[in-house]
């Protein structure tokens, strides 16, 4: 699809928290600007956000660590929230989590925690435009173009990113969604190059044969 | 002083909770070989705080967990060590069974049919046993399936590993006061197309307080010691 025919486009900026209401059968397009970003996300029932995305049961029911095309994003109640139909990454984690504070802490050093970070953004996104959500709300996201390949020995790593300018992800939403984003501002972590960047956000108009009936 | 130590059964199917004060050492105990419990925890006097499985995993640089590592919350804090484990391997990323899910895998299981011998769900036994503490469903995030091991290939793509050997072994030490709430059903990967959960053993004693600079826990990564000491920091704050 062109992006002349995106019904709605929105740039994020890195640091930034995002949310918006995509409708049943829309396409959401996320574009790595400039290459190697990550995008934390999350998902919800738009009617009922004690539905949410669930990494293990998305992992489950394909029975594979990494989602791209193809793969059903699977709600804690087995339903099937939103499909990737397009993927120029080629693999996006889910297993890495958010950064915050506290954890930032840990991982890096203990007087990091003045540095921004993806939970501060997700938790002043719901307070301020979707009040009725909480950090209850906050579960185990998708991180889109990260790349935290597991080791058949079990161990876990952080490679450079495999994503580039311009390249995205898209998804096609199978039920009313909301879409929670936090464009991540992590600067400990060489994943990004040290180096936040904007991404895009484009919304495409349901397709009849997959419209509402 | 005389040691006290508690000693509890759980039947295939059956759920549990308790609140572990700091210091004390709960151990799971897979009688028979093939038990998968699932397990969650909290802090329990700020249940908003919870294991946060994907801040274990990337603070430790592991896909698994076995003796060494460190159970953390999404605050940056250790909720329980790892202190014992003859397994090897225990699973917390491939989550657990809907009440559908356990349905279409086995059949209907009713209580009107099967008494107690039901079969139980584990996330039907989370929000029982959750709701006991005023939480519930939104409350419940990515478990711990001790004793399961799910291995992925170079694509990802996850294999389950069985295991019969009976007896295995797992502790953990309450590094805060934590409410753990386990669920001894079946792990979703688990290919026996019939509902026959295996029993648990488990016991809880109480352990020293403190940690030692030279714990296992400690020092297995340069992360976990500044967990520890962040885990340190809130105690002192809230005594």
């Amino acid at each position: 699809m062109t992006h002349e025919l995106a019904s709605y486009r929105e740039v994020v900026e890195s640091g930034l928290g995002y949310s918006h209401l995509i409708k049943r059968g829309e396409v959401v397009r996320i574009v790595d600007l400039e290459g190697n970003q990550a995008v934390d996300t999350l998902f919800y029932n738009a009617h009922d956000p004690s539905e949410r995305y669930s990494a293990p049961d998305t992992i489950l029911r394909q029975k594979n660590l990494y989602l791209t095309t193809g793969t059903q994003l699977i709600s804690n109640e087995g339903n099937v929230l939103l499909t990737i139909v397009a993927d120029t990454c080629g693999r996006h984690d889910t297993l890495g989590g958010a950064c915050a504070a506290e954890s930032n802490q840990v991982r890096y050093a203990l007087d990091k925690r003045y540095m921004h970070n993806c939970r501060d953004s997700f938790l002043l996104e719901l307070a301020l435009h979707q009040p009725h959500m909480t950090k209850r709300d906050i579960t185990s996201n998708i991180n889109f173009f990260m790349n935290v390949p597991v080791t058949p020995e079990g161990g876990l790593k952080f490679d450079d990113g495999i994503s580039g300018p311009g390249r995205y992800v898209e998804l096609r939403a199978e039920m009313d969604v909301l879409i929670l984003i936090s464009n991540c501002p992590q600067l400990n972590n060489p994943c990004n190059a040290y180096n936040p960047t904007p991404v895009e956000v484009l919304v495409f108009p349901a397709r009849p044969e997959t419209g509402a009936h | 002083m005389q040691d006290h130590e508690l000693h509890e059964s759980l039947r295939g199917g059956q759920m549990w909770s308790r609140v572990l004060r700091r210091g004390q050492i709960l151990s799971l105990i897979d009688v028979e070989g093939g038990a998968t419990p699932a397990a969650l925890f909290y802090n329990a006097s700020q249940p908003l705080e919870r294991y946060n499985f994907a801040d274990t995993l990337k603070a430790q640089h592991t896909a698994k967990l076995t003796r060494g590592h460190v159970l953390y919350s999404d605050m940056g804090r250790v909720l329980c060590s790892i202190i014992e484990d003859s397994a090897g391997w225990h699973d917390t990323i491939t989550g657990h069974m809907t009440r559908e899910a356990s349905r279409a895998k086995y059949g209907d299981g009713s209580f009107q049919k099967l008494r107690n011998d039901h079969y139980r769900d584990t996330r039907s036994n989370f929000l029982i046993e959750l709701g006991k503490y005023g939480l519930g469903k939104r409350d419940i995030v990515p478990n711990v399936n001790f004793f399961a091991k799910v291995t992925p290939d170079e694509q990802g793509n996850l294999s389950w590993q069985p295991t019969h050997e009976a007896g295995r072994r797992v502790s953990l030490r309450a590094e805060m006061d934590v409410l753990v709430v386990l669920s001894n059903t079946p792990h979703p990967l688990d290919p026996f197309p019939h509902y026959a959960p295996k029993p648990l053993a488990l016991s809880v004693r109480q352990g020293p307080l403190g940690v030692p600079l030279d714990d296992l826990c400690r020092t297995s990564c340069e992360q976990n010691g500044r967990g520890f000491q962040l885990t340190e920091l809130y105690h002192l704050g809230a005594s």
